[in-house]
């Protein structure tokens, strides 16, 4: 009834070509965008800095992710390697060249990632599919390894946990969770947005091209080497992003176990329930990975253990597996089909056909 | 279907969100103890004993006393599956609802709250691990680091070794390997040893055992060839037991094989089978039930149905540990209420007070019933750790018995070391020394 395309004429090349052709979706996500930068006159600390922040920076990898699997097709495993690479970048140029502003690491820290995304991409160019996946396992394990390794990564820190140094913006104090919030949101609206017109331009139908047949994009003009290797850096930016804002806004400390293979799965997953090839699915993905265990760990912790403290935490496992399996069987292509689906419905609601 | 599923669950949602605001404050007779724990993950098996023990010694209480000084005490769990990012949740979760004391009882846990810790003022507990320096607590007024820490044991595992050879002269010339996991963790003592190596005359050889450790022939070669005297080992994991296994497997005697207490737990043991008889183990906590304490947890929590794990557990040296790290936050709550009024609950700044003026002397550990289950240490403003003696034991192919007497830590030696590096991280951030003079 409210949410229709009817009657929506689009006069121009550029009204048509829009992120958000229907208007209610744009006032949506207008409207969406503005009370997010509004949460923190409301939310408490635990929400904000528990919550919010960690779901905004697993949004990010997983687009990142999304770019090279959902879009480019090309499997990886690697995205703790390229993250931890991104939060071990954004440590050093923050403790060695402390006139830095925050916003120039976080950058710096992202195209330092993309190159070593870059070169670990190359074999991506002669193997494909899951013989690809194991080839990026061997850079998640080379970089851990070599940050555990090498004592000038950690600034020689006797025990390899380091802690980040404060964040200041413009002489501004930004350790509050409400400062750190909206930085972390603002880098994030930023890159989504970014994100979104990439892939409806002409280097992100590129990736969709190679991803779909390589041999074909190659006849109709599509360089393999360049499109894959700008997948390759894109996405290890944005992974690169998202560690380095781990370090700075959420935990504090760097360490290389926080970026292990596991982190690598679990945004892998992200990537697969939110849906492969969409950016709204990496916000989905990040929201089901990361809040919905500790939504099952408040409401167990609601209703009381009643003596089976230990049945119950492994019992939440349980129920996340199987909530995993159901949506999949559900629904294989993912939280944004069921999100397309939804909108849909909408547009004929309440009367349909 | 699927749709109608979905609004219910959506609702199910919007429920749980609406209560997961924290609770109000605690209510007037209540002291409220957080409780982080990992019994999932791959370090479950290492981080649940401590915690429910720590739950066991407060149930104890609880039934036997009324709480402390009629303040009951309750707690409340958060699983962190031992990743710093749950435990950031939980600790901002739990916070909310009056934490006073953290126990992460994880070096990469509690690095990941030390900063905030410091900041809200809520003590933070690092019983024999995380973040050595801060033993100095001109940098670090709310972290303790207590009992005892790596570096300080490897002074006392050196002089161990020295008693057994028949004074510390005798050590001059001996060979000895440091073995070690490759982790920050196993890195740690490498500077002491060497340190101590050029005191007293001995040639150490560090040897990195790659983790997990489930493969260590090519070290194993290498030590039969090098022919040490002894074995110092920092082991984590399934590194320990296998290295128990080679040791056996080349011949060396298993007595001169030391472990840290990290290394020296019936997990540790018992999987190596017979090969692990005589080894030798560093520990800063008895093992075993024979403790009037952990008797009454028995009589009164467990007798009642009210443990909250497996009573086959109790007494196991982590089960222990964790009795230690009860008996420690309990006793500091008693000191700060007989300062800040005697049956009152307190709060994180008097936690702190009490944790920094806390003094167990042999009299009052055996009136806690806990005789040889802690060694005697004090703490103060100035030192957060207490440099406490370190115990040795060895495993007799079916339990840990005592092979010393509480084997005093070298303070000379490592204070200056963490003085030093608690003065290096106060420039880093800019933080500068509170005064201990009053």
């Amino acid at each position: 009834m409210f949410y229709r395309d009817s009657g929506l004429i689009k006069t121009t090349y550029k009204a048509d070509r829009a992120i958000f052709p229907v208007d209610q979706d744009r006032w949506a996500i207008v409207a969406l965008v503005g009370l997010a930068f509004l949460v923190p006159a409301v939310a408490s600390e635990y929400w904000l800095s528990s919550i919010l922040i960690p779901f905004f920076i697993f949004s990010v990898a997983a687009i990142g992710l999304n770019i090279l699997v959902g879009y480019a097709g090309l499997l990886s495993l690697g995205t703790g390697g390229f993250m931890a690479v991104g939060a071990f970048a954004a440590y050093n140029f923050a403790i060695r060249i402390p006139e830095l502003n925050i916003i120039v690491v976080l950058i710096l820290a992202g195209l330092v990632s993309a190159g070593v995304g870059i070169i670990f991409g190359l074999p991506s160019l002669r193997i494909k599919g899951f013989y690809l996946a194991v080839a990026t396992l061997a850079s998640q394990f080379f970089i851990e390894w070599l940050f555990v390794r090498v004592p000038w990564f950690t600034n020689y820190s006797t025990s390899g946990v380091i802690s980040a140094p404060a964040v200041q913006i413009f002489g501004y104090d930004m350790s509050g969770a409400a400062q750190r919030y909206l930085i972390v949101l603002a880098m994030t609206v930023a890159v989504a947005v970014t994100a979104k017109n990439m892939v409806r331009s002409a280097i992100g139908r590129s990736w969709m091209a190679i991803r779909d047949m390589d041999v074909a994009a190659e006849i109709i003009g599509v360089r393999p080497l360049r499109t894959k290797l700008v997948a390759f850096a894109v996405s290890s930016f944005y992974c690169g992003l998202a560690g380095a804002m781990w370090v700075f806004f959420y935990i504090g400390t760097v360490e290389p176990q926080a970026f292990d293979l596991n982190r690598s799965f679990q945004i892998l997953f992200m990537v697969i329930i939110g849906g492969l090839g969409t950016i709204v699915g990496c916000f989905f993905g990040a929201a089901f990975v990361i809040l919905l265990p500790i939504l099952l760990d408040n409401l167990f912790a609601l209703l009381g253990t009643g003596g089976h403290a230990d049945l119950l935490s492994h019992a939440q496992m349980a129920i996340y597996g199987a909530l995993i399996i159901i949506l999949l069987i559900k629904e294989p292509h993912g939280m944004a089909k069921m999100w397309q689906i939804f909108r849909q419905r909408m547009r004929i609601w309440p009367f349909p056909y | 279907m699927f749709w109608k599923l979905a609004s219910r669950l959506s609702l199910a949602a919007g429920i749980a969100g609406a209560t997961l605001a924290p609770a109000g404050a605690q209510t007037a007779k209540e002291q409220f103890i957080p409780i982080t724990l990992y019994r999932t993950g791959p370090m479950g098996s290492f981080g649940t004993p401590p915690m429910v023990a720590y739950m066991d010694y407060m149930a104890m209480l609880n039934e036997r006393d009324g709480g402390i000084n009629g303040v009951k005490l309750v707690w409340e769990e958060c699983e962190t599956a031992y990743q710093p990012d749950r435990m950031v949740e939980c600790y901002e979760r739990l916070k909310g609802r009056g934490a006073t004391v953290w126990n992460p009882y994880g070096t990469g846990l509690a690095y990941a709250v030390l900063e905030k810790s410091q900041a809200d003022k809520i003590p933070l507990i690092m019983l024999g691990n995380g973040r050595t320096d801060a033993a100095d607590g001109r940098y670090f007024p709310y972290a303790f680091p207590l009992v005892t820490n790596f570096w300080s044991q490897a002074t006392a595992m050196v002089k161990y070794i020295g008693e057994r050879q028949g004074g510390m002269d005798k050590l001059k010339g001996l060979k000895i390997v440091d073995l070690y996991h490759d982790s920050p963790y196993g890195k740690e003592t490498i500077g002491v040893y060497d340190r101590l190596a050029k005191t007293y005359g001995f040639e150490v050889k560090h040897m990195p055992v790659p983790s997990p450790g489930i493969d260590q022939k090519s070290v194993w070669l290498q030590i039969r060839q090098y022919a040490p005297d002894w074995i110092v080992m920092q082991g984590a994991g399934l590194m320990t037991q296998t290295a128990i296994k080679e040791a056996a497997a080349i011949g060396f005697p298993r007595d001169r094989l030391v472990g840290n207490y990290w290394s020296g737990a019936e997990e540790d043991t018992v999987p190596a089978g017979a090969a692990a008889k005589n080894y030798i183990s560093a520990a800063m906590n008895g093992s075993g039930t024979d403790f009037p304490v952990i008797q009454d947890i028995l009589k009164y929590v467990y007798d009642r149905g009210k443990g909250s794990g497996e009573r086959r557990d109790v007494g196991t040296t982590r089960y222990n540990r964790g009795v230690v790290i009860g008996l420690i936050t309990m006793e500091a709550i008693r000191v700060a209420q007989a300062k800040f009024g005697e049956g009152k609950p307190i709060t994180g700044e008097q936690m702190q007070w009490g944790l920094e003026h806390l003094n167990f002397t042999p009299e009052r550990i055996a009136q806690l019933g806990a005789t040889g289950l802690l060694p005697p240490f004090s703490t103060s403003c100035l030192d957060h750790e207490g440099g406490a003696p370190i115990r040795f034991q060895q495993w007799d192919g079916q339990k840990w018995v005592s092979v010393s007497d509480w084997v005093a830590t070298d303070q000379k030696m490592v204070r200056p070391l963490i003085e030093a590096s608690a003065a290096a991280y106060g420039k880093e951030k800019g933080i500068s020394p509170r005064s201990c003079d009053n």
